[in-house]
């Protein structure tokens, strides 16, 4: 066993400090030393999406980072998202999936919102083609996407109409 | 699965990181976006003793126009590439292809160097660095060459580097005058890796006729292959229709020599290198 390295970082707005072994992926770490299980593990080699988060204002593979690298940096999962559980504090990208029926078993849905998290504030109005064309790293088994697209469509509707 | 235990050490200068590499011997790693070497060290496939972490250095991270062309810092992430303005008009060829490589959030953390180093014979990158004449810039304790990148594949995810050297620099000299440009590929799925794919330049002599072409394919052999017999034959003829098409099925037929895997076989990836070599070489002509 390798000696541990001590990280401090943030996630979702919160200071955490902690001792990790460096094989330590960000993703188990997330789950595992934090309890913050709503980034999920699909296949742990980058394909599937499903563990996306959002290190410092970037989508990125969580299985593909070591939890030491993210040591001094911000990290945002699907737990920031809402302030809280009642439909009402619901990020409005989440209204939108729920509205739209943009998920079914939900497996894929928080790579796919931490996933457009960033997107969305670069481009706000994306259309269905760009929305596509950015989704082709997250695999979803359930919807046939085309319900996720319109999602995204609505839930980008609302946070303009939120920042309006 | 998990990766196997490793020391880490994560260096902010490149002569520290020179170092560590220098004194592990062949067991470091460098550690680039870590989008390929993470997929392997958690499946086992590599189990280094330690990983010397690049993403603190600094001075790795820049893209610098000179009198010839651009200078890319190893560590460049494959999306700063694709966002710059500086390589949309130094390099169109790199920048156009861009977007070919994996998804967004691969290109989020993936860096031009680490792919260059990984060798993949189905990257985009090694390809391109070669259509384009790129130049490695490599350093070790004791040193630092250049490697031209046509020099820097040696075989399955082989390169000219020993393993105590490091890639901090990749140059890609400005296209000369007359010179059109094209990428092509063909893949499964956008973002997966792709079954063939082509890169050509071509440059035109006043008459029209072809002066100089390069034709490279990926996907097709142990790393980027470069289409000679295809070169010679057009170089000199007016990029007509027929002579690309006659320079096409040559570079399919000879120049190449493909495996089947579990995603097309040799007939099938023979046949794509053949369309899409027709089709870079009529979009890189008209463009000359
Ligand atoms: C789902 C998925 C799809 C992908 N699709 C594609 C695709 O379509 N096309 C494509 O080209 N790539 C694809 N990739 C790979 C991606 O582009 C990687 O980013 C790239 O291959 C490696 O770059 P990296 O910076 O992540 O390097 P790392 O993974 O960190 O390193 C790769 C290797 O290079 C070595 N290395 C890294 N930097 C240096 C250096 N400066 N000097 C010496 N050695 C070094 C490392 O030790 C390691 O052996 C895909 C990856 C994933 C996960
Ligand atoms: S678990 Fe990370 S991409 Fe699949
Ligand atoms: S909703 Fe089930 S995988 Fe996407």
């Amino acid at each position: 066993m390798q000696l541990n390295h001590t990280i401090t970082l943030i996630v979702n707005g919160q200071q955490y400090m902690r001792s990790v072994e460096p094989r330590l992926l960000l993703s188990d770490f997330l789950r595992h030393q934090l309890g913050l299980t709503g980034t999920h593990v699909g296949c742990e080699h980058g394909v599937c999406g499903a563990c996306t988060v959002v290190l410092d204002n970037e989508a990125v593979r969580s299985c593909l980072l070591f939890a030491v690298q993210a040591n001094g940096r911000e990290v945002a999962t699907v737990e920031g998202l809402s302030s809280g559980l009642h439909p009402e504090q619901l990020h409005p990208l989440q209204i939108g999936f729920w509205e739209a029926h943009g998920l079914q078993c939900g497996y894929c849905t928080p790579g796919i919102l931490m996933t457009l998290v960033p997107f969305l504030r670069e481009n706000p109005n994306p259309t269905a083609t760009e929305i596509r064309d950015l989704l082709s790293g997250n695999i979803c088994r359930c919807t046939g996407y085309q319900k996720i697209v319109e999602a995204v469509q609505s839930g980008a509707k609302l946070i303009q109409e939120g920042s309006s | 699965m998990k990766p196997a235990s490793f020391a880490y050490f994560a260096p902010h200068i490149v002569e520290e990181a020179l170092a560590l590499l220098a004194e592990h011997g062949g067991d470091a790693k460098p550690l680039a976006g870590g989008q390929s070497l993470v997929p392997t060290m958690n499946f086992r496939l590599a189990q280094p003793a330690a990983l010397v972490d690049l993403n603190g250095i600094d001075e790795l991270f820049y893209i610098r126009e000179d009198k010839n062309g651009l200078r890319f810092g190893a560590m460049t992430r494959q999306r700063t590439v694709e966002r710059s303005p500086l390589a949309q008009r130094h390099t169109p060829l790199l920048y156009e292809a861009m977007p070919h490589i994996a998804h967004a959030q691969i290109r989020n953390r993936g860096t031009i160097g680490g792919s260059l180093a990984h060798a993949d014979p189905a990257a985009e990158l090694p390809a391109l660095a070669i259509a384009l004449d790129a130049r490695m810039r490599v350093r070790s304790a004791t040193g630092s060459r250049w490697i031209a990148a046509r020099d820097f594949y040696v075989g399955l995810f082989a390169t000219d580097m020993r393993p105590d050297e490091l890639l901090v620099e990749v140059a890609f000299p400005d296209l000369p005058p007359r010179t059109g440009w094209a990428f092509d590929e063909v893949a499964r799925q956008h973002g997966n890796y792709a079954l063939c794919g082509a890169a050509a330049t071509v440059t035109l002599a006043d008459d029209g006729a072809v002066e100089r072409m390069r034709l490279i394919f990926l996907s097709v052999g142990e790393g980027p292959v470069e289409a000679a017999q295809a070169q010679t034959l057009l170089t000199g003829e007016q990029p007509t229709p027929m002579a690309i098409r006659a320079a096409a099925e040559t570079a399919a037929a000879q120049d190449i020599d493909p495996v089947g895997d579990i995603h097309a076989g040799p007939a099938f990836r023979r046949h794509l290198a053949q369309v899409l070599a027709a089709r870079v070489l009529t979009r890189a002509a008209r463009k000359g």
